[in-house]
């Protein structure tokens, strides 16, 4: 990581203690024993972490990662229990939109009110007032108490006035996703300025997509530690890893209970059009042959196998399966060797996997492998992104 | 990279690395403290204004209200303490006498009860935003200290009206008075409030204890009364006068209750007294204004 660091986070660690009493007297009467009603619980466990300036940070985890926790202690809300944090520069935090809006004042009330708790003065506000006004596109409302505006209203005007402020870092968590599409277009826009800008945003949430497409760097936390750090692609990997051995783990432990048909893949194989194997290389164009073989220990019925492409990121590009194919497939029990051939892949270059799935007759799956395989495809430098075309170019 | 993200990365490389949240250390942080209290002046007013508008929003008498209940308290005094028990008959413009009391009180009973209640009102901005919390306690005294302005406008008209408008010297006692007022309960509130969060007993304490200070200062019967009782107990005495609510009513009545003058007994050395108890509450608004920032780092996660 070059440039300055903005944000150093050296050894932290955050012990909350659970409480399971609160007044007066329950303290007292349970003085002596009052370790009995405390509970350790470390939200996060020896944490270095440094982003320096105009990067884009996206920490992602399972819920209860601690994630928050740690986007709080940088908003200064949580003081670490040992360790520290050090910051460079202004900060804003969009940790809740509209937290300080009172539903009894005016909307041009709260956006003052709001401002200046997140750090502009009157002057600043007055400057920015009309651009926030319109921004949020209830012009025609901003003189109602806020408490009759429906809730994307409400944070559409709060998300207005958070991203007029001037900060050098922003805090944001879980707030990307608020109004309506043409809203969200606009408020994605706005961060893209930001980063352009040079401003350092972290960013906590659970959209991995988002993670992919704006940040340039990742951190995966698990139970309060860091578990991966670097590129997204590599990080959410990490992130989809565990969740699917989480995932697994719940299906195994189902699997014990349960008495439904069991079967899974044994194999999977991609060859090429052109009769590459392995971890093939692909023309656009070309086709490609997905080999699946499974086992089932108990007979199968009404049931169906499916195939799909993906890129790296784990955004499924196309899917497809037995029944939307038009094919019914028999009572089945043992091993098995099935084919699918996916003709004309018009992908542009890059890397590729395929995921397979085995699906119960109820719609419960039986079996399903995220990356079973994968491929690459070489283009013809032409273009960038995931689908090919055959692009030409005329001056009229 | 952008123009602007050049300069921006090079003006934040100039930057030293601070803290994030407040600073920690007992004595040290003073400085930094007022500081940062300072930064947010602004938002301070703000949130007075917020205090405010909100209070009778949707009201038809509006503002009205904030004079309802201390004329409705005086006179119910008035009656039922000056007219059935008499205490009229020893005080004279005994109507003076009391809104005087009940106006120095108000403000000292609103500082406290709303000050102790302020964070775990504004919970919401405090887990989401970092900000000094001092100023949601102080914010409170803004907004006690407006309704205050109010009455005590009223108060000046009405001795105006009676005929016995303070003049001269007597005013001398009333900035020093209403310091010592503001001192104390600006005190009161940051320390009872930060103590809420942990204990939320607190809110019914100071319920309590102010009913019980309240009859414990010189509000609806006057001092002579109270010098009257106690003329064999000085200690007694000297320990009523250590309360500086005393102190501030007595202040308030030397300045505004010109018929007092004609009591039998004065509080001896008011000016002194009073000098003493604000140097004392400097020190105490020091002392809880740093046990707040002490405790003010687990709010988040307290609330």
């Amino acid at each position: 990581m070059d440039g300055t660091p903005v944000i150093r986070i050296e050894n932290v660690s955050k012990r909350f203690v659970i409480r399971k009493e609160k007044s007066l007297k329950e303290r007292l009467v349970n003085f002596g024993r009052s370790n009995l009603h405390k509970d350790d619980f470390w939200a996060l466990q020896d944490v270095d972490l440094e982003v320096s300036t105009g990067s884009t940070v996206g920490l992602i985890g399972p819920n209860g990662s601690g994630k928050s926790t740690l986007l709080k202690m940088i908003g200064g809300i949580l003081q670490p229990t040992s360790g520290s944090v050090h910051l460079r520069g202004r900060l804003a935090a969009l940790l809740e939109l509209g937290a300080g809006f009172h539903p009894d004042l005016t909307g041009r009330e709260n956006v003052y009110l709001n401002a200046s708790i997140l750090g502009l003065s009157k002057k600043q506000t007055d400057l920015h007032f009309d651009a926030m006004v319109d921004f949020s596109g209830i012009e025609p409302f901003i003189d109602t108490q806020v408490k009759f505006y429906s809730s994307g209203m409400y944070v559409r005007l709060a998300f207005a006035v958070a991203v007029h402020v001037d900060p050098d870092i922003l805090l944001v968590d879980e707030v990307l996703a608020v109004g309506d599409e043409q809203f969200q277009r606009k408020c994605l826009e706005r961060i893209r300025g930001f980063q352009h800008e040079g401003r350092t945003i972290v960013l906590v949430t659970h959209g991995l997509d988002q993670v992919a497409e704006f940040c340039d760097r990742a951190v995966v936390l698990e139970h309060g530690k860091v578990t991966a750090d670097g590129l997204p692609r590599d990080a959410l990997k990490v992130l989809r890893a565990d969740f699917e051995a989480t995932r697994q783990e719940e299906v195994d432990r189902q699997d014990e209970a349960a008495t439904r048909p069991l079967a899974r893949f044994t194999g999977i194989a991609l060859r090429s059009d052109s009769g590459a194997t392995g971890h093939p290389s692909l023309m656009t164009g070309e086709g490609l042959t997905v080999a699946v073989e499974i086992e089932a220990t108990a007979p199968l019925e009404d049931w169906e196998i499916g195939v799909g492409i993906s890129t790296p990121l784990g955004t499924a590009l196309y899917s497809t399966n037995t029944r939307l194919l038009g094919v019914k497939l028999d009572r089945h029990v043992g091993p098995g060797r099935f084919e699918f051939h996916l003709g004309q892949l018009a992908l542009g270059e890059g890397d590729y996997s395929v995921h397979t799935s085995l699906t119960g007759s109820d719609g419960t799956e039986i079996d399903l492998v995220p990356q079973a395989a994968e491929f690459s495809v070489e283009g013809d430098g032409r273009s960038q992104g995931t689908l090919a075309a055959r692009a030409q170019f005329l001056a009229l | 990279m952008t123009d602007t993200a050049t300069t921006r990365a090079v003006r934040l490389a100039a930057e030293p690395l601070r803290e994030a949240g407040p600073r920690p250390g007992f004595a040290t942080g003073t400085l930094s403290s007022l500081r940062d209290i300072a930064a947010h002046s602004e938002l301070m007013g703000f949130l007075v204004r917020r205090e405010l508008k909100s209070r009778y929003k949707d009201s038809a008498l509006g503002f009205f209200w904030s004079l309802i209940r201390p004329l409705a308290m005086l006179l119910i005094y008035y009656v039922a303490l000056g007219k059935f028990l008499g205490a009229a008959r020893s005080i004279p413009d005994f109507a003076i006498f009391i809104y005087t009391g009940l106006t120095a009180w108000g403000l000292f009973a609103e500082v406290v009860t709303v000050g102790t209640a302020s964070i775990v009102a504004n919970s919401g901005l405090i887990k989401k935003v970092y900000l000094p919390r001092e100023v949601f306690p102080l914010s409170t005294v803004g907004s006690a200290v407006f309704s205050f302005l109010i009455q005590l406008g009223i108060l000046i008209a009405a001795t105006a009206v009676v005929g016995r408008f303070p003049t001269g010297i007597r005013w001398f006692y009333f900035p020093l008075s209403l310091a010592v007022l503001l001192v104390f309960s600006t005190a009161l509130a940051l320390l009872l409030s930060a103590v809420n969060v942990y204990l939320r007993d607190v809110g019914y304490l100071v319920e309590v204890a102010l009913m019980i200070l309240f009859w414990g200062s010189p509000i609806v019967y006057s001092w002579s009364l109270v010098h009257r009782q106690l003329l064999k107990y000085p200690t007694l005495e000297q320990l009523y006068l250590l309360n500086p609510i005393t102190l501030v009513v007595c202040g308030f009545q030397r300045t505004f209750w010109v018929a007092g003058d004609a009591q039998p007994f004065q509080v001896t050395a008011l000016g002194e007294r009073l000098g003493i108890a604000l140097v004392v509450g400097v020190l105490l608004l020091w002392v809880c204004q740093r046990t707040f920032a002490r405790l003010q780092a687990n709010f988040a996660q307290e609330l």
